[in-house]
């Protein structure tokens, strides 16, 4: 028992816990929305365009390198939706072309230049060492963020998510909200990024939704689900990784999966669906003559 | 286009020019919308119906002309059903509420629906005879369901003027007559009605007011004007029968001699 309990007698795996747990919740809570506007692409890209503003930020300014990395991973997202909407590249073109080109930018600079903050394995794959109170504040913060945004705009997300043109009809700023929304993704990206790790984060964005849609068919409860699947897969990554003595990113996802496969075996034996029956109708006996 | 004409007039297109990109789908279109409309826009596939129904959305902007709308005008929309994601994990009561009857609703700041929304919301789905199914998942709807659904969240908005596209696609006729006896009892209270059909015999023939358009507008009024052969074919680009029956305009497919005749 004592050796179980042994990692929560260091203050840094305490800390590490907590960033993996909320880490998990906000990835679980904003991967909903990714999940359903079939954006999960999107959030692969910005999580591999992220890590070039993150290894160019520290060439200058290593102290700042949430700011600029934020800043970069922004940039990133609004020209991924600008360059869909008004050009006749795809998604996930724009997506393969802007972020692909990103990440190979960060390759090249660690390579060249090194770092001076995360090692390139830890930015790559989340660590569980070296997690700073500012890194924890910035977590709290974009979480708070992110929930508050839902909260606050619940209606026009939901709306803008299930049918973005009647919600643009019936007066919602579909473009406004979607990129909102994009600004709150690279956000989580960036805050989680040092324990998760850039390469896996997207997983957590969608493995948590996903298995919270086979479990309900309500919007409202598959919020609640995604982020305690998040939180879960956080914490319990998290813990087996101090024993595993693999990179932390790696167990939470690898957790992640494991809740996914198990719902996924069971969840077809509880869904039901049903169909209504017909009217009847009677046709009136006719009476014809052609028309000149 | 312009209906009876009685009523104040909700929208207004003047020479309309508009398409996607730079190709136009529609030319010259002139189109007053007024409060008593009950109006059926016929045509062939890529004919511009949908592109019309968007114009007077404001989805589609014109490339020329003007567009005159009523200010403050409320508009509800129908979409088509092929186009819905009934996976999305939503009830019918979520899907009512999501719509909002005013900028203020839609901008409430707190996530849950008030008490007198959720009133109007079972009101609604009681007029329209759904109100046992607001737990549903949408998927587990009918078509005929899941069109009465679609209804209710137009009506939740107390609309002015309701646009449907292609209401009555995919629907067997039992649901296509509830959906045509629905849209009458909306019109009778005041609502202004224009929807899209492919569906000559059971969906257009039976209303007030039509518009046959191919990238432009044809013809437009009442069945018996509108309904006839030479109307048909200039439409359609093909040639049709039109029969009467108790009344009403029916349009058969001209036989062509080739065609063999099913034995029973």
């Amino acid at each position: 028992m004592d050796q179980l309990l042994e990692p929560f007698g260091y203050i840094f795996f305490r800390e590490a816990l907590l960033v993996a747990g909320l880490s998990g919740a906000l990835l679980g809570f904003i991967g909903v929305f990714i999940v359903l506007r079939g954006m999960s692409y999107i959030g692969h890209g910005l999580s591999h365009s992220i890590f070039g503003g993150f290894a160019a930020v520290q060439l200058f300014a290593a102290q700042f390198y949430v700011l600029g990395a934020g800043l970069w991973g922004i940039a990133s997202a609004l020209a991924i939706n600008t360059v869909t909407k008004r050009s006749r590249l795809g998604a996930d073109a724009a997506i393969g072309v802007i972020t692909t080109a990103s990440f190979a930018l960060g390759v090249a600079l660690f390579a060249r230049f090194g770092t001076s903050g995360p090692s390139f394995e830890s930015a790559l794959f989340g660590s569980i060492l070296g997690i700073s109170p500012e890194q924890i504040l910035w977590l709290v913060l974009v979480s708070l963020l992110a929930v508050a945004f839902v909260f606050l705009r619940y209606r026009a997300l939901l709306f803008s998510t299930f049918d973005p043109e009647v919600a643009d009809v019936s007066g919602i700023r579909v473009n406004r909200i979607e990129a909102q929304l994009m600004v709150i993704l690279s956000l989580s990206i960036l805050a989680t990024l040092t324990v998760i790790g850039v390469t896996l984060v997207a997983a957590m964005l969608v493995i948590p939704a996903v298995v919270a849609r086979m479990l309900t068919d309500s919007f409202g409860r598959m919020l609640a689900w995604s982020t305690g699947i998040g939180t879960v897969s956080g914490l319990v990554g998290m813990y087996v990784s101090y024993y595993a003595d693999v990179p932390s990113g790696t167990m939470i996802v690898l957790v992640g999966a494991a809740i996914f496969l198990v719902v996924f075996a069971f969840a077809g034996r509880s869904r039901r669906r049903r169909s209504a029956g017909l009217d009847s109708h009677v046709e009136p006996v006719p009476t014809t003559s052609v028309v000149r | 286009m312009t209906g009876t004409g009685v009523g104040p007039e909700l929208i207004r297109l003047t020479d309309v020019e508009a398409g996607y990109g730079h190709e136009p789908v529609l030319h010259s279109v002139d189109l007053h919308v007024h409060q008593d409309q009950f109006t059926g826009i016929v045509g062939p596939s890529g004919s511009g119906k949908t592109t019309l129904l968007r114009l007077l959305l404001g989805i589609v902007k014109p490339m020329s002309g003007t567009i005159t709308t009523q200010p403050g005008l409320r508009t509800a929309y129908v979409p088509q059903l092929e186009t819905v994601n009934w996976d999305f994990p939503i009830t019918v009561r979520e899907c009512v509420l999501m719509s909002g009857s005013s900028a203020r609703e839609q901008r409430r700041i707190w996530p849950w629906a008030s008490a007198e929304e959720n009133d109007r919301a079972h009101a609604v789905l009681a007029r329209l005879g759904i109100e046992a199914l607001a737990d549903r998942q949408i998927r587990q709807l009918s078509g005929g369901q899941q069109q009465r659904m679609f209804l209710a969240r137009a009506l939740y908005r107390r609309p002015q003027l309701l646009l449907l596209d292609e209401p009555t696609s995919g629907v067997d006729v039992s649901t296509r007559h509830d959906v045509l006896h629905l849209l009458a009892d909306l019109h009778a209270d005041g609502v202004a009605i224009i929807l899209t059909t492919h569906d000559l015999n059971g969906m257009a023939a039976h209303l007030p007011h039509l518009v046959c358009v191919n990238h432009r507008v044809i013809a437009d009024g009442t069945p018996e004007q509108v309904i006839r052969p030479e109307v048909l074919e200039q439409t359609f680009g093909a040639r049709m029968e039109v029969l009467e029956h108790l009344g009403m305009r029916v349009v058969v497919d001209e036989r062509p001699e080739h065609f063999m005749r099913v034995q029973p």
